[in-house]
């Protein structure tokens, strides 16, 4: 199965609904229940509310200029439109491309809260560079969780990617620094950082991170090239507050949503092209390497709303 | 957690508490913008109609309408609805008349399975239990080697077969495995680390009910992250049926996320939530009290949990003096300063304010969280004060000021301020002895 119809089929059951309540909106006007019912479906899709209610009011508004007797496909375009239109911010240019023309090594920091998959992320980055005939360097900064450098060192031995790495409790910025000059003497085009997971509510785990970026900055000047925030999937509403945070003490360049498998909503991209227009790079779709795929905010809208 | 949602209530609630007579209208206005804070909050919205509907009924009632003080009969019923929402009465864990205890964790990826089975196991070690550690996620890279090292920080023995292939057979074997090693060794608590999968993959989640059905275990809990989305009712729907869980377990509670996964979760599955993880150190574990949380989320504190937190970090002589310091009509300086360092042993100050009644609001004065350097400072400042200052302010004058200042290294201004900080925190504490109630407080807050 493809990546875009794995990712459709967790939304179907949101899809579903959103068509089933555009269809009564069409049958009985802008029958309050209606659109309550569709406010709910969005809401259900961890839209977020003050999303939701921007897109319904719009679609109150929008309604009454459309022709009387208006078709499903016609509210359905509509929602679309506003939904890509709040996407637009969120499409970037693919990391690659910005890889390919970057300077060298181009740097790239993961960091997230606990959980959200950046080991993972990071190594599946790593395998799919290679195999486009990068010449990636994983450096394993997470020295706190026990076994995370384990964890990126058998993906290391997996991917045939070196992975450089100190012992655990060590300094997180020595690590990294480390890895920056490795990966000049070695001749490394990317480097990629995963990093320890940290609640962004945390002020001295956020400063850590800071010191990372001003290492890397002061070693290679422009460094680090991409902050990627990874976000997962599934988070409701919280996910806003993370990237909010994060973006404020490190500058987020690009979001990676992981866990868009399964019945995961979603919708909070949208929430959060909404508030930060910070560009989706990277979304994941499954376990395997292949199901790391770059954003399309159209295909994701399609998943959205619209059966295939 | 919750904090967001609690600011939200805690504003609506206001509003009504202020009204002498409550008409439909103004209840059906603030119910609107429960709905609000409550969906924001991530709570699932069939829920949150449930909810409300709930509360328009018994608010209505010709009791709440009727009584002199109609507001806080309002705030009693939300009260009353969130605590059964999460479950009403407090749920420990089941142990097996004949040990071992066998508890099997489950979970999406990234829920924090692992590291809440450290936790369990060093509360259980705690407890004088004997504790093995099995490591039934031999899929994940490492997954293994990180039981492994929190076992070993914990000197809890870890059973492990590590196979990046492996069959759901053989995780059934390496849990019965396991489960069998428990019971021939003598271990009272065999915690089962199953791999984190999603709820909708058909062969994984078939791989768990085999594992139920082989081990047969007292527990099985869901471990969730507190930060999910309006999925976590699926989720956690899909668990309880393919696997039939005993009981929840929330983590990354200490961020900034609403909890609304909290309370979903629990209502639509029946099951109690058991514990809440607030840190990523392995003391973090905390036991889960519906009553004192719909306190909290309704800004009403939950001084139990605070001098339960302190029991557990000192003797109960000290944990006494915490409650009589809280208690005493007159704070003295010398209080004060044991107040704030066996508050900051016991953790961070910000989670320790969000349990005190209207403590969110200080935190929100003193700007999202009271800084340790500050901590210090003020700690620095009543060191350098004479046992007979510190016992009565009133005798720190200009001079004394100026020495005390240099001695502890700031200001005159600091210790003025401190000595204003002071004052307004015992306003504050005679406020909420004398049962004076909100408005009393609230006053003294504004001081502060």
């Amino acid at each position: 199965m493809g990546w875009l119809a794995r990712l459709s089929q967790g939304m179907a059951k949101t899809r579903e609904r959103v068509r089933s309540s555009l269809s009564r909106l069409v049958s009985r006007g802008p029958d309050p229940a209606v659109l309550e019912e569709l406010e709910e479906t969005l809401i259900a899709a961890d839209l977020g509310i003050h999303t939701v209610t921007r897109l319904i009011d719009r679609l109150k508004a929008e309604r009454g200029r459309l022709a009387s007797g208006p078709d499903e496909h016609q509210v359905l375009a509509l929602l679309k439109g506003t939904l890509l239109e709040t996407l637009s911010g969120c499409e970037g240019r693919p990391l690659e491309a910005l890889i390919q023309q970057g300077p060298k090594p181009y740097v790239v920091l993961a960091v997230g809260v606990n959980g959200v998959g950046k080991t993972t992320t990071v190594a599946k980055l790593a395998q799919r560079l290679k195999e486009a005939g990068h010449r990636p360097v994983l450096v394993a900064a997470d020295t706190f969780r026990a076994a995370a450098i384990e964890q990126l060192a058998v993906w290391g031995v997996r991917t045939g990617v070196e992975v450089v790495r100190h012992q655990q409790g060590s300094d997180p910025s020595a690590v990294v620094f480390d890895g920056l000059a490795a990966a000049k003497a070695r001749h490394a085009d990317v480097l990629l950082i995963d990093t320890a997971g940290r609640l962004h509510t945390k002020a001295n785990l956020m400063d850590e991170l800071k010191k990372m970026k001003r290492v890397l900055a002061r070693e290679f000047p422009g460094a680090p090239h991409e902050v990627l925030l990874v976000l997962d999937g599934t988070a409701g509403q919280n996910a806003l507050s993370q990237a909010r945070q994060f973006h404020e003490a490190v500058g987020v360049t690009g979001l990676v949503v992981t866990k868009l498998d399964g019945t995961a909503r979603g919708g909070i991209v949208v929430a959060i092209a909404d508030e930060l227009k910070i560009p989706v790079r990277l979304i994941g779709v499954g376990e395997g390497v292949e199901d790391l795929q770059d954003f399309h905010a159209e295909d994701f809208v399609d998943a959205l709303v619209e059966a295939r | 957690m919750f904090q967001n949602l609690s600011q939200k209530l805690d504003k609506v609630l206001k509003k009504l508490r202020g009204q002498g007579v409550l008409t439909e209208a103004n209840i059906a206005e603030a119910l609107k913008e429960v709905r609000l804070a409550l969906l924001e909050a991530d709570v699932h919205f069939k829920i949150v109609k449930d909810f409300t509907e709930r509360i328009r009924e018994k608010a209505i009632g010709q009791e709440v309408l009727r009584s002199l003080t109609p507001g806080h009969q309002v705030v009693k019923v939300v009260w009353e609805e969130l605590r059964e929402l999460m479950g009403r009465d407090h749920a420990g864990v089941r142990l097996a008349s004949e040990p071992p205890t066998v508890i099997m964790m489950v979970g999406l990826q990234g829920a924090g399975k692992t590291t809440t089975c450290g936790k369990l196991a060093r509360l259980f070690k705690q407890q004088g239990k004997r504790v093995l550690l099995v490591a039934a996620d031999p899929r994940r890279p490492a997954a293994g080697d990180q039981l492994a090292s929190l076992g070993a920080a914990l000197d809890v023995p870890v059973y492990r077969v590590d196979r990046a292939d492996a069959s759901a057979a053989d995780v059934v074997r390496i849990c019965t495995e396991g489960a069998e090693r428990g019971r021939e060794q003598g271990y009272d608590v065999v915690v089962l680390d199953t791999g984190g999968r999603l709820h909708i993959d058909d062969g994984l989640m078939e791989e768990l009910a085999e594992v139920k059905r082989a081990v047969q275990p007292q527990e099985v809990l869901l471990v969730a992250d507190a930060m999910t989305g309006q999925d976590a009712v699926s989720m956690a729907e899909q668990f309880d049926r393919r696997v039939g869980l005993t009981g929840l377990i929330l983590t990354k509670v200490e961020g900034d996320a609403r909890g609304g996964a909290v309370l979903s979760i629990r209502a639509v599955t029946g099951k109690p939530i058991k514990f809440l993880g607030v840190g990523e150190k392995l003391d973090a574990l905390e036991v889960f009290h519906p009553d004192r949380m719909a306190s909290r989320i309704l800004g009403m504190g939950d001084v139990l949990s605070l001098i339960e937190k302190a029991q557990e970090a000192y003797s109960q002589e000290q944990a006494e003096s915490i409650q009589k310091t809280l208690t005493a009509k007159t704070l003295t300086l010398e209080d004060f300063r044991a107040q704030i360092a066996q508050v900051n042993r016991m953790g961070s100050m910000e989670e320790l304010l969000g349990m005190l009644p209207g403590g969110q609001r200080l935190k929100d004065l003193a700007g999202g969280g009271v800084p340790e350097k500050e901590i210090k400072r003020v700690v620095a400042m009543i060191d350098s004060m004479t046992p007979r200052e510190r016992r009565d302010h009133t005798v720190i004058n200009g001079n004394r000021k100026k020495r005390i200042a240099r001695g502890s290294g700031t200001t005159v201004q600091d210790v003025n301020r401190l000595i204003k900080q002071y004052l307004a925190a015992r306003k504050m504490m005679k406020a909420l002895t004398a049962g004076g109630g909100r408005r009393q407080l609230a006053q003294a807050l504004r001081s502060f």
